[in-house]
């Protein structure tokens, strides 16, 4: 295993940040976490990157324990944080200099393993890293944390904020990075991006919900999960379909409405409901749920009236 | 006419730094309580169209109108019927829930009895009026997002523009907040919107999308999907932006 995260909590005064976090990634595996802001993604790549020592519990990274052995995981670690890991006033080529150096390497030594990012960015190499776009910031940042030839590569949200188009060829590049022998944690608000890694856990609120290999979801026991399409648009009927008895709960999903209903025997109550619109243009059938659909049906249902009744009381 | 049933009408508009033309000749309008999405890569001009029609900066060329007012002439006009969130600046963090309301309905120029009934019909309206008094930075985020919405709108504007409104929130979050989006146009209030989410061009009436300063596709989800032969928004928007 090349990562091991047994048990770990963290807090932050009340806050708890981590709660029991328990998984492993492979050699070579492309692992995504997946959870919105506050889940505690970041505060997990602070622990696995050696930054943070956790209240509890034991991480490894390629054997090496991050509390022990930090000196050793720092070798072997290459980290991406979300936000600061540019030095502003250095050019591009000063950056990728003096991170090379730091990790007493050059840039030719490992080359090869950045020059399909770093040839994009090469045309501006003098120009200040401050000065660079976003999606060439992030290619600059990716350059960086590989100069070393990591063994593990750890990402905290290298596309938030990030255009649908250079979304992509990020995660395009880091399949590239993976064939090399590199495994890589990867975290990502976009559940979309889900798809791109061979297994996803999702977290919400410090907790750890779900592991799960989104090519090969789980299949539910009960077929519960519908999407429903009109030309006419959905949106005019979500209220209908909520205030339906059979109906768990329904949201808008793109240009479709993805209604859960409380159990298998409900289908004709959707059925007879769809049928008195009178829409000939409707579509709608049983489906298998994306990770945004298992995500939203395991996440905390309203964290915030919790917080409200806290506040009642 | 045209005033009524568009609300922001661009036409030819121009915006240059320096030998750069961040906005090449857009021409598009914005009808009257429609939820227009405004879509387009980084760096493809976004930002800078959008503070033009805010009344934060002049364009270089062209006639745009926001609200019946002129962007050149009447920028103060513009100010007041607009309202602005954006995910990265919407309330005060070290200002309470109650705080940042009348401070923003102050600005607006709201009187003081009027903010008073619309604070309490608003805090009653979100269920959330046990915690007027707790400072913005102690509230769930979600909350923040749902409160910076309201307050983007409190003061009534015509148009609300939303800059990346969801960056961060769970999807559940993400699907109210739309609903409250949608909730706002039948107010009569236009909603002009950017996103990096594509399945929320999806529920916008009809969407722009941008490349290289250019307006290079505009109409509604259900056109763009067909002209484009592509299952959904996000496929329509790869396309684009590698043609």
């Amino acid at each position: 295993m090349s990562l091991i995260i047994n048990n770990i909590d963290h807090s932050f005064g009340a806050v708890r940040a981590l709660q029991k976090i328990n998984f492993e990634v492979g050699d070579g595996e492309l692992f995504g976490l997946i959870g919105p802001d506050g889940a505690g993604k970041t505060t997990l790549f602070r622990v696995m990157a050696s930054l943070l020592i956790p209240d509890a519990g034991f991480c490894s990274m390629h054997g090496h324990d991050v509390v022990k052995d930090y000196r050793e995981v720092r070798k072997i670690i290459g980290y991406m944080p979300g936000r600061f890991s540019l030095y502003m006033d250095l050019s591009v080529e000063e950056n990728l200099a003096f991170y090379a150096r730091v990790f007493g390497t050059t840039v030719t030594e490992n080359y090869d393993l950045i020059k399909d990012v770093y040839e994009q960015i090469a045309p501006f190499k003098k120009r200040l890293a401050g000065k660079l776009s976003g999606g060439m910031k992030q290619k600059l940042a990716l350059s960086c944390a590989l100069i070393h030839r990591p063994q593990i590569l750890l990402l905290d949200e290298p596309t938030t904020g990030v255009d649908a188009v250079s979304r992509r060829e990020f995660w395009d590049m880091l399949k590239d990075i993976q064939k090399q022998g590199i495994t890589i944690v990867v975290s990502t608000p976009y559940m979309d991006e889900a798809e791109m890694c061979d297994r996803v856990a999702l977290m919400q609120k410090g907790k750890l919900l779900d592991i799960s290999d989104p090519s090969h979801p789980p299949k539910e026991e009960a077929q519960l999960l519908y999407s429903l399409q009109s030309s006419k648009g959905v949106y005019a009927y979500l209220d209908q379909i909520r205030r339906t008895k059979a109906c768990r709960h329904a949201w808008l999903f793109g240009d479709q409405l993805h209604v859960t209903l409380r159990s298998e025997e409900d289908e004709a109550e959707l059925r007879s409901i769809i049928d008195s619109w009178d829409d000939p243009s409707i579509k709608w059938k049983a489906i298998q749920p994306s990770i945004e659909d298992r995500f939203m049906g395991l996440m905390e249902q309203d964290g915030e009236e919790e917080f409200m009744k806290g506040e009642m009381n | 006419m045209n005033e009524v049933e568009h609300i922001i009408e661009v036409k030819d508009m121009v915006k240059n730094f320096g030998s750069f033309t961040a906005n090449d000749r857009l021409s598009f309008h914005v009808e009257k309580g429609e939820i227009f999405g405004f879509l387009g890569a980084n760096g493809a001009g976004k930002t800078t169209a959008i503070r033009i029609l805010c009344g934060l900066s002049y364009p270089t060329s062209g006639e745009i109108q926001v609200a019946g007012h002129d962007v050149y002439r009447e920028r103060e006009k513009i100010k007041k019927k607009i309202g602005y969130m954006s995910q990265k600046f919407s309330l005060y963090e070290d200002l309470t829930v109650s705080e940042n309301i009348r401070l923003y309905a102050g600005i607006y120029g709201m009187g003081r009895k009027q903010i008073a009934s619309r604070e309490e019909q608003l805090l009653d309206r979100l269920g959330i009026s046990q915690i007027r008094n707790r400072l913005i930075r102690e509230i769930p985020l979600g909350w923040k997002q749902k409160l910076a919405f309201s307050v983007a709108i409190f003061h009534q504007p015509a148009i609300v523009f939303l800059d990346e409104p969801t960056g961060g929130v769970d999807p559940v979050t993400r699907r109210q907040f739309w609903e409250m989006i949608h909730d706002a146009t039948e107010e009569g209030i236009t909603v002009f919107v950017t996103t990096h989410y594509m399945d929320e061009a999806e529920y916008c009436d009809r969407v722009s999308i941008m490349v290289d300063g250019r307006i290079d596709a505009l109409d509604t989800p259900a056109a763009l999907k067909q002209q484009f032969e592509s299952e959904n928004m996000n496929e329509v928007f790869l396309k684009l932006a590698r043609r």
